[in-house]
């Protein structure tokens, strides 16, 4: 039986171990983490051909780019639904409920890269699974590369089917485009 | 001198008038709707007859520079000053609530293409803390816009009925180009 001193010492390292263990997993996984305060992450749907823009306040990802081996290219991104702002308080408010973004039962969207190609130079067009409210679809971007000071910036933009992801009843169809588009700036640490 | 108001004169101030009554009612239950595609249907068209009021009212300050309107009838004194001095801040009104609106739609992330057809440039960029200012100013705007129109029917009636001088027939009379 130990006593409680021995337990106190015992616990003391196991918060470092652990963060230890954390970092490592983390580089094994081999990418630089998104810098949430540079980066943006924009979905511009179209109200009667008015381009509205909300901004996903909160997501994390990384993204392992070795510029002589773009097509090594690994970009994971996840979004927290919640974090959605459209512009005002009534229809963050109307997004989120069951019909739209049901962000209760699905908080998180994300992106998983699963194939990349290399493009010209600075570019690249990555392939990879989309999730969002319980569906998925392959999609494919064209994503160029920007070196900034110390870090790297990926842009890039595609259009997808908010139908496809069960996004929005039928009655919203006349004032709603179907096509919405996402927009995105990551910024990620490295040279 | 003339008596009459050029047809172009009428037709501006009867588009007008029927724009502007339409857009204040569709502003006063709008807001109460609740979130559908209806209310997003009415929340454009509001936008869209604000922007030609807006436009019609360019036109109809130029044409009035450049075609004088006919004298007032003879009226006392105290009320000539209030047919000036309405009329000059429902001209004001006429210019400045649609632009309010249009300020207000752009700082909330909206946007105006009109008709759905043709993109409008944005007044101020999206903006969380100017938004809800510029709708308080539209609102009050809108209460004194409709005051405003009210109290130039309700002069107009009088005019008619009371006075049965020519004010309000020589608005109606089609004709003198």
């Amino acid at each position: 039986m130990a006593s409680p001193a021995i337990c106190i010492r015992a616990r003391s390292w196991i918060g470092p171990a652990l963060l230890g263990l954390w970092v490592a997993v983390a580089l094994a996984a081999d990418g630089a983490a998104v810098n949430l305060r540079q980066s943006t992450l924009v979905a511009v749907f179209k109200q009667q051909n008015a381009p509205v823009e909300a901004n996903f306040k909160n997501f994390s990802g990384s993204i392992a780019y070795d510029e002589a081996k773009p097509a090594a290219t690994v970009a994971t991104l996840n979004v927290d639904m919640t974090s959605l702002d459209v512009g005002d308080d009534d229809t963050n408010a109307e997004v989120r409920k069951a019909a739209w973004f049901d962000s209760a039962h699905y908080p998180q969207a994300s992106f998983h890269s699963s194939a990349v190609k290399a493009g010209a130079p600075g570019h690249f067009e990555v392939t990879g699974t989309l999730a969002i409210k319980g569906h998925t679809q392959n999609v494919t971007v064209t994503v160029s590369v920007q070196p900034l000071a110390g870090a790297k910036a990926f842009d890039g933009s595609f259009t997808l089917s908010r139908k496809a992801f069960g996004i929005g009843e039928a009655s919203w169809d006349g004032v709603l485009d179907d096509a919405v588009q996402l927009r995105f700036h990551l910024v990620v640490a490295g040279s | 001198m003339t008596d009459s108001y050029t047809r172009t004169a009428i037709a501006l101030h009867w588009t007008v008038g029927a724009l502007v009554i339409t857009a204040l009612a569709m502003g006063w239950i709008m807001t109460d709707m609740a979130t559908s595609p209806l209310k997003l249907e009415v929340y454009s068209w509001h936008k869209w007859i604000g922007v030609t009021v807006l436009t019609l009212m360019l036109v109809r300050v130029l044409w009035r520079g450049t075609h004088p309107p006919p004298v007032l009838l003879p009226m006392p004194v105290w009320q000539r000053r209030a047919a000036v001095g309405l009329h000059a801040f429902l001209y004001a009104m006429l210019l400045l609530q649609p632009l309010s609106g249009w300020a207000y739609s752009n700082a909330a992330g909206r946007p105006i293409v009109y008709l759905g057809l043709i993109p409008l440039p944005n007044l101020v960029e999206k903006n969380r803390e100017l938004a809800p200012l510029l709708k308080e100013i539209h609102e009050t705007g809108g209460l004194l816009l409709a005051i405003a129109v009210g109290l130039h029917l309700l002069a107009a009636l009088k005019h008619h009925l009371i006075d049965r001088d020519d004010t309000l027939r020589r608005m109606l009379r089609w004709r003198a180009g």
